[in-house]
């Protein structure tokens, strides 16, 4: 199917873009297209503009602060972030996540902080957000604005940016001493959207989980954390009878949605399995690293 | 451009001006046109093929930039200025593309479909390293759906290739 029919406009500067975003209502920032356009050709979305800022200078940049904190610009494709040194040193579970996302030649044009925006609860990025307590930076003729990730996401392919803002960056702040984590998912070919996938992020000192994140995505209309099961992990070692226990409260609190591609209770038993693997993966890197 | 801002109406044209294999070309489209289609209709190269349109089979992948892209999720307004590769300029002189001659002497595609898709894949993953592993040229061409052969020929087709240009440098 194609696109239906729609303005087009390529500014060359951020303020361009964000005058053209405030005085054109159902206007769509247009940065690598990789979800944008298929929603279009589906004709699932009809934008009346489309603003194209891939020709605006600044957005394209990965900026390390001294503190080690990673912001991720809204033209950084996944391609750069796989290629990029500094997130793998800095923002690990970014750059664990970025090759499961689509296929080559949809990372080579698709972007971090687009996939984000487009907040598919299917997809990877925005469960690293969440577990990572990711900080979204928008812009718009109003100004800056911050928003915690976890209160970002508000529904399906929902969240907390105005149809005037344009959400220029992501910042990932810095790790703290003894964090550990992984990356984990189940899909029917790998690049394909995860029948369920999990973000799980400790810190882990001295063999016992202190802080524990777990964000799963694909099992529910937004990629979401487990607050019930995270409480269980911490204190504990993640093994035996504690990890036993964090499995139940995932099954317990999630409610996956059944499709075509897997019922309810099958995506509730991967949510399990996918804990038990992520937290026993997660726990053998940190031990990995102490050695 | 003379504006710090090009604004095009609704159901209006665009000219595109860019590269294709190795031309520079200059085309009208409507403002909606997708890379593939102004490839196909308006230049009249064919080779690229479109299956799914939403980004899912990978046929209509061609190279823009250097880099494999699917032409399908590309608007050619996006391509302004690009430097664009499709299957139709693969081969030089009448000679082919090592990645073609590899395919042809393993039987590499049965009804050919999804052939342009898969060959323009190829060249991007071995232009970008030559020095590709089986399991990681499985892992690149996962993107792109064949329907004939179980994908084995292909992927038999792709190890010479890397065999081929291993040799040649």
């Amino acid at each position: 199917m194609k696109a239906p029919p729609f303005a087009y406009a390529r500014p060359t500067t951020l303020d361009g873009a964000l005058e053209l975003l405030s005085t054109h209502a159902d206007s769509k920032v247009l940065a690598g297209g990789q979800s944008l356009l298929p929603v279009m050709n589906l004709r699932l979305g009809a934008p009346s503009l489309l603003v194209d800022i891939s020709r605006i200078p600044m957005l394209d940049r990965i900026v390390v602060d001294d503190d080690g904190a990673v912001t991720i610009g809204a033209l950084v494709t996944h391609t750069a972030v796989e290629g990029s040194a500094d997130i793998a040193r800095h923002a690990p579970l970014v750059a664990e996540a970025a090759p499961y996302i689509g296929h080559r030649a949809i990372r080579n044009r698709g972007t971090c902080v687009g996939s984000i925006a487009h907040a598919d609860p299917a997809a990877e990025m925005p469960a690293v957000c969440l577990a990572t307590d990711a900080i979204m930076i928008s812009t718009s003729t109003h100004g800056d604005r911050v928003i915690p990730a976890s209160a970002f996401f508000t529904g399906f392919l929902d969240t907390a940016l105005r149809d005037d803002e344009l959400l220029a960056a992501v910042r990932f702040p810095a790790s703290p001493p003894g964090a550990t984590g992984s990356v984990v998912e189940v899909s029917r070919r790998h690049g394909d959207y995860a029948l369920a996938g999990l973000v799980c992020r400790l810190v882990v000192e001295r063999g016992t989980i202190t802080d524990a994140a777990l964000a799963y995505f694909g099992v529910g209309p937004t990629a979401e954390r487990v607050p019930e099961a995270e409480a269980l992990l911490v204190g504990s070692d993640g093994r035996g009878p504690a990890l036993d226990r964090a499995v139940e409260a995932v099954e317990a609190t999630l409610d996956p949605p059944s499709d075509v591609h897997g019922t309810t209770a099958y995506r509730r038993h991967l949510a399990g399995v996918l804990c038990r693997r992520g937290v026993a993966d997660a726990i053998a890197r940190s031990t990995e690293e102490v050695a | 451009m003379s504006d710090s801002t090009t604004h095009v109406a609704i159901g209006g044209d665009i000219t595109i001006g860019c590269t294709v294999n190795g031309e520079a070309v200059a085309v009208q489209v409507p403002v909606r046109t997708s890379l593939s289609d102004m490839l196909r209709a308006a230049l009249g190269l064919t080779g690229t093929h479109l299956g799914c349109e939403h980004g899912v089979c990978g046929a209509c992948t061609i190279i823009v930039d250097g880099a494999a892209v699917r032409s399908c999720l590309m608007l050619a307004a996006q391509a302004e200025g690009s430097d664009i590769r499709t299957i139709e300029g693969l081969a030089v002189d009448g000679r082919w593309h090592p990645v073609q001659t590899a395919m042809h002497d393993h039987h590499g595609f049965q009804c050919a479909f999804c052939a342009p898709g898969f060959m323009m894949t190829a060249v991007a993953m071995l232009e970008d390293d030559p020095n590709r592993s089986e399991q990681e040229i499985r892992e690149e061409l996962g993107g792109n759906l064949c329907r004939c052969t179980g994908y084995e020929s292909i992927v038999d087709g792709v190890l010479a290739a890397v065999a081929t240009l291993r040799g040649a440098s």
